[in-house]
């Protein structure tokens, strides 16, 4: 029972709203508005993103995420705009270009290094194994 | 291959502290502004009032200048405003400001106990400029050449070390290199 208790901690739990413009005008332009105020960094408290910041200018990037939805441009453009003033800092999610390389690929280099040990020792063990009984020299397990 | 061995994680702790020692130094409030190298923003401002003139896009051809962006609610600014103080007394390089969602009045009586280093002042109330120009923390100083391009830009206080030693120098560096 304890236990169960315990895992009550796992359960996520949504910080509350800082946001308390009203809704867009209709639901796809709020899910819009949504996704992207979760995908842009609040400058002034940079781990958090302009829809949990409470920062004055968290707001006002808000404000002007929803007047350009509302004036028609599209999220490529939004993004634009953002990254035009504050460069690729405010994405929370890097894009993939020639200065993220290494972000991006290292997780999989580092795991191709690990790779490329474990199966050099592996072989290398094995090797020993295999000759060890038939050596001549017999030196691998002599003390 | 034995020495590979001892030698492959040796050397990438050391790398990874010499990348941990060189983080101790970063300052993950600086954000590299992506304005450097751009013209300056399209804007007409009113002045803040009173002696400080308006303050437009165009008011940077023709010669070196420096925006500093303000507010009376910025405390910081109030450590960096003697420097431009003195700074403007100098006469060194044509020095702009840009009042940042503040309140006219409280702008005004500032400028006018602390003392005005702005030739001119635009007055940016919404923060709509502010924006254009990538400001999120204030006190920020662009540096902007005689073409009006954004060369530098400053983020928090200028001290007296920062004037002398880095402003004042790059602003020559700037102009000789107008001519």
């Amino acid at each position: 029972m304890r236990y169960i208790a315990l895992l009550l901690f796992l359960v996520p739990v949504s910080a509350l709203a800082v946001d308390t413009e009203p809704n867009l005008p209709n639901a796809a332009l709020q899910q819009r508005y949504e996704t992207l105020t979760h995908e842009f960094r609040c400058l002034v408290c940079q781990n958090e993103t302009i829809a949990e910041s409470s920062a004055p200018l968290a707001a006002d990037l808000r404000a002007q995420v929803r007047q350009q939805l509302l004036t028609g441009k599209t999220d490529a453009q939004i993004k634009q705009y953002m990254v035009a003033r504050y460069g690729d800092f405010v994405l929370f999610k890097p894009p993939w270009q020639p200065n993220t390389w290494l972000l991006w690929a290292g997780p999989l280099l580092l795991l191709c290094v690990g790779a490329l040990v474990v199966i050099t020792v592996v072989r290398r063990k094995t090797r020993l194994v295999h000759i060890s009984p038939t050596d001549s020299t017999g030196d691998d397990f002599r003390p | 291959m034995k020495a590979l061995f001892f030698l492959l994680p040796v050397g990438i702790v050391v790398l990874l502290l010499l990348l941990f020692w060189k983080g101790l130094y970063l300052n993950p409030a600086q954000v590299p502004s992506p304005l450097i190298g751009k013209p300056v923003p399209d804007f007409n401002l009113p002045g803040v009032g009173g002696t400080s003139a308006s303050l437009k896009s165009a008011d940077f051809e023709g010669h070196v200048s420096i925006l500093n962006v303000w507010a009376t609610w910025c405390i910081p600014c109030r450590e960096e405003q003697p420097e431009l103080v003195k700074l403007a007394q100098q006469h060194v390089v044509t020095l702009y400001g840009l009042n940042y969602k503040d309140d006219a009045d409280s702008a005004l009586q500032w400028l006018q106990t602390q003392g005005n280093p702005y030739e001119r002042d635009g007055y940016d109330p919404k923060g709509q400029v502010g924006l254009n120009f990538g400001v999120y923390g204030v006190p920020e100083t662009f540096v902007v050449d005689s073409h009006g391009i954004i060369r530098h830009k400053y983020i928090g206080p200028l001290t007296a070390s920062l004037v002398n030693g880095q402003l004042i120098p790059l602003v020559h560096e700037l102009e000789q290199g107008s001519k």
